[in-house]
């Protein structure tokens, strides 16, 4: 169950854990949570570049691997935790289905290698330009199982879509970046592909004009499914049955008539919202690169204020996720978020990845308190999300 | 005698309640206190009504602070207290003990702000569901999650239970509609989750706190997410003569990739009760199937003839289409009256497990045999798009043991649920009904990991805590809790 590392992001050459089955995870955790051994956790590797936690030994699920059961009748996929997302998708293609949130592939940004696998997109909540309209990955996730701190392997939610039956661990560990608990398992909702999309492009606009449309058209019932700028365009995204598609369009072009609008349809769009989901615009830079949530109204100043300090944006979720990337500092960032959140994905010349915006004080308290229920020995990802080594990097 | 026991109330603290009501008057207005023993009886049950209890006293809150002040009281005093919505539980999810205070939610009933820009609406939790909807109705907007008791359930309630409803096929359920929340802990602390934003980095905990069923915390506040309202909707209706063939043509339909935005399914028994009562003129038949679907008059008729073709290999008896807003309140009232229809029958408990969309047929076959065996009717009425089941058990109260037979009748389908790979609530949660069930669903590990959750929470287990975890398996965390200082 060792291997030698080669693909995942590791500055040293020593040993990585590779558990085979839920057992041998359990057992690897029970003697870590033993030992208070700490644990770096991994799906594969692509989308968290970490400081190396010197004492951490580095432990993939990659091995834990291979769909469970997909029944496309009931839109239901199980798979396990380092199943490649990439197999998961065409396998879900096959059956013209798909993962409707649409995760990110962050290696072009963070020219990350490895496969990505499902548990890591769970891990991290993944979500893309269809967040808008369906939802974010937790959203899809109906249950998972998961090694505990203890070692405990727990299971919890199911494969229904609607289950009310104790508390629902599944979306709490769903973007707790393996700080609860090891994915072992995820069951997720599919829904079927769109049969038709267009995207309607807006050249030549200013980020506040963006907005404006973004508003305008997410305030119809046309269920954009896409709303997103950059460089002085923007573009709205809609899907479903061919009928719907092109009477959307016919509609939302009569609600831009004064604006000039140009289509592209079908894999044009695909592969246009492909590239506008892996940020591909921002993977020639090596600047710093934050993910900033917003008010989509406070867009527009929270865009200024960033400009002011360097650098470029792009804008997704009809406004509602700004994308900087910059030499901006992390305190000029945030004082320029407002009352945004903002989170350092790629770190640039800022020391780290990936830290996250700090807690308010009660919710920090709760957040402490559930690490601690679930990783008593506080072994997993130690200085990762929310933790009292954030501080430190800056 | 029924079958679901409650803890053995504290003498110590039913003998201290003019303490405990003096401590609340102290601090608290006196309007929102009651403590007369006539008055508090109006709180001894939810829509679970074979359990009452009434509790030792009952607090109306009207501002998050006065929840906190009441809360901090209880928890200096260690009283347990019982939060409540509208009292529309199924599950006695409201349902008090003798020596616990009832928290009410029914006074925070402000609206706090309105955003059609950035498409969110904030509200005191005492808002009825169907309110929320209204309030936004000249906007063009409206809030999708909508549980049959929408004209009386609280927000408060929906978050608690995590609530569904007929239309959550397309639009989910409340977590999927919550942004965030104002809360207070049992320690009368106030913490805010979430907010505006369509994302927040750290742990999700507002998915944790929704469906906790006032476990966790008592929600005072909520941001709601809010949608462009539909240009229309339509239902349509399909008579079969196999309640199976109903079954597999609704998984036909899922697949297809059209997403009604609601497949609601009746079976004969109930079908025949919603036309004495209502006379919706549905056909007589072994199922009905009603499927909604929206958009514009063009593409209503695009899906409808998709979901025509999909059924007519299905070999239905009837397939009605609405042309205009009447027929189409008249394909829904069978539905809407249904509830009320199987009333008039009798007794009923209304079951609410989910199982796999294909797992539907097999499981209505062995919900008819399991009844054939307690010698009882059961009538089948639920959200078919989604596997959430509400058999109705219908039972003589008046009868000695009936209510015990269906009881156990009830255990035993939802058991079938969880063994066909569903679970034992969909929507109405687990209560005091299902909580000797949780066992069935969930080994000892996956429940303790529960419990230590509320014992980080609410480490003196004051919340609702005879709720959810079967007594005995709660024990232990419940004594450690009262030994806390």
């Amino acid at each position: 169950m060792r291997l030698n590392e080669t693909d995942v992001n590791r500055s040293q050459g020593a040993d990585v854990l590779a558990p085979r089955d839920e057992s041998e995870l359990a057992a690897i955790i029970a003697e870590s949570h033993a030992s208070a051994r700490p644990l770096r956790i991994v799906g594969g590797g692509t989308r968290v570049k970490m400081v190396e936690t010197e004492h951490s030994r580095l432990l993939t699920t990659r091995q834990l691997s291979g769909i469970v059961t997909y029944e496309p009748g009931e839109l239901t996929l199980i798979a396990r935790a380092g199943t490649p997302v990439e197999e998961i998708e065409q396998m879900l293609a096959a059956e013209r289905q798909t993962l409707a949130f649409e995760p990110m592939d962050h290696r072009s940004l963070l020219a990350s290698k490895g496969t990505p696998t499902i548990g890591g997109v769970v891990s991290a909540n993944v979500s893309g330009p269809r967040r808008v309209q369906v939802g974010a990955c937790r959203d899809h996730l109906l249950g998972i199982r998961f090694v505990d701190g203890r070692g405990r392997i727990i299971k919890n939610g199911g494969r229904v879509m609607k289950n009310v039956t104790g508390l629902n661990l599944g979306k709490l560990l769903c973007g707790a970046y393996g700080a609860l608990g090891v994915l072992t398992e995820v069951a997720l909702k599919t829904l079927p592909m769109a049969e038709s999309e267009q995207t309607l492009i807006f050249g030549g606009i200013s980020v506040a004009e963006a907005v404006e449309i973004f508003l305008a058209g997410l305030s119809t019932p046309f269920e954009i499914s896409g709303a997103a700028f950059h460089g002085g365009s923007a573009w709205l995204r809609i899907e479903g049955l061919s009928h719907q598609v092109e009477y959307r369009r016919e509609r939302l072009t009569a609600l831009f008539r004064h604006r000039t609008i140009d289509i592209c349809k079908d894999e044009k769009s695909k592969a246009l919202w492909r590239s506008l989901r892996d940020l591909r615009h921002f993977s020639d830079t090596t600047d710093a690169v934050w993910r900033i949530f917003v008010k989509p109204t406070d867009a527009p100043a929270v865009v200024t204020a960033l400009q002011t300090l360097g650098g470029q944006v792009s804008l997704d979720w009809g406004g509602g996720l700004i994308w900087y990337c910059g030499i901006g500092d992390a305190v000029s960032v945030r004082k320029a978020a407002g009352s945004g959140q903002a989170t350092l994905v790629r770190g640039g010349a800022l020391c780290g990845d990936l830290i996250f915006a700090p807690e308010r004080k009660g919710v920090a308290e709760l957040s402490a308190a559930l690490r601690r229920t679930f990783d008593p020995a506080r072994i997993f990802n130690v200085g990762l999300m929310g933790s009292l080594d954030a501080d430190k990097v800056y | 005698m029924s079958m679901i026991a409650m803890p053995i109330p504290d003498e110590g603290i039913i003998a201290r309640k003019s303490e405990i009501v003096a401590a609340l008057a102290a601090a608290l207005p006196a309007e929102i206190i009651i403590s007369d023993p006539e008055e508090t009886r109006a709180y001894e049950c939810d829509a679970l009504t074979a359990y009452r209890c009434p509790p030792l006293a009952v607090v109306l809150p009207r501002t998050t602070e006065e929840v906190a002040t009441a809360m901090r009281i209880c928890h200096g005093l260690r009283v347990p207290v019982i939060p409540r919505g509208a009292g529309t539980s199924l599950a006695g999810g409201a349902l008090p003990t003798a020596d616990s205070v009832v928290i009410g939610t029914m006074r925070l009933r402000e609206f706090l702000e309105i955003d059609t820009a950035n498409r969110f609406i904030r509200v005191q939790t005492g808002v009825t569901n169907l309110s929320v909807s209204a309030e936004l109705e000249a906007e063009g907007f409206f809030y999708a999650p909508d549980p049959s008791s929408q004209l009386a359930c609280t927000i408060a309630g929906n978050i608690a239970m995590n609530s569904g409803g007929a239309h959550c096929l397309k639009y989910g359920v409340t977590i999927n509609n919550l942004l965030g929340v104002r809360m207070v802990l049992s320690t009368g602390e106030i913490v805010e989750l979430g907010g505006p934003l369509l994302g927040a980095s750290g742990l999700d905990i507002l998915a944790l706190i929704c469906g906790s069923e006032g476990q966790l915390a008592i929600v005072t506040e909520a941001t709601l997410r809010i949608l462009p309202k539909p240009e229309g909707a339509r239902p349509i209706l399909i008579g079969f003569d196999s309640a199976e063939i109903a079954g597999e043509c609704v998984a036909q339909i899922i697949r297809s990739g059209v997403l009604p935005v609601a497949i609601e399914y009746m079976d004969e028994m109930c079908v025949r009760a919603v036309e004495a009562f209502a006379k919706a003129g549905y056909p007589n038949c072994a199922a009905v199937l009603i499927v909604e679907v929206e958009g514009s008059e063009a593409e209503i008729d695009d899906q409808t003839q998709r979901i025509r073709a999909i059924a007519a290999e299905f070999d239905p008896v009837e397939f009605r289409t609405s042309s205009n807003a009447a027929e189409s309140l008249a394909i829904w009232k069978g539905r809407k009256s249904a509830f009320g229809a199987m009333g008039r029958l009798g007794d009923y408990l209304c079951l609410d497990g989910t199982v796999p969309v294909s797992m539907l047929p097999y499981t209505l076959k062995r919900i008819g045999e399991l009844a054939k065996d307690y010698n009882l009717e059961v009538a089948n009425v639920f959200h078919a798009g989604d596997g959430n089941m509400h058999p109705l058990i219908l039972f003589n109260a008046n009868r000695p043991g009936e209510l015990e037979r269906a009881e156990a009748l009830g255990n035993d389908i939802l058991r079938l649920c969880v063994d066909v790979g569903g679970c034992l609530s969909g929507e109405h949660g687990v209560g005091v009904e299902k909580r000797d069930l949780m066992a069935t669903q969930f080994a000892p590990d996956d429940m303790a990991i529960q419990m230590e959750i509320k014992d980080a929470f609410d480490p003196e287990w004051l919340l609702n805590p005879a709720k959810v975890f079967p007594l005995d398996v709660s024990r232990p965390h419940r004594e450690r809790g009262a030994r806390c200082d």
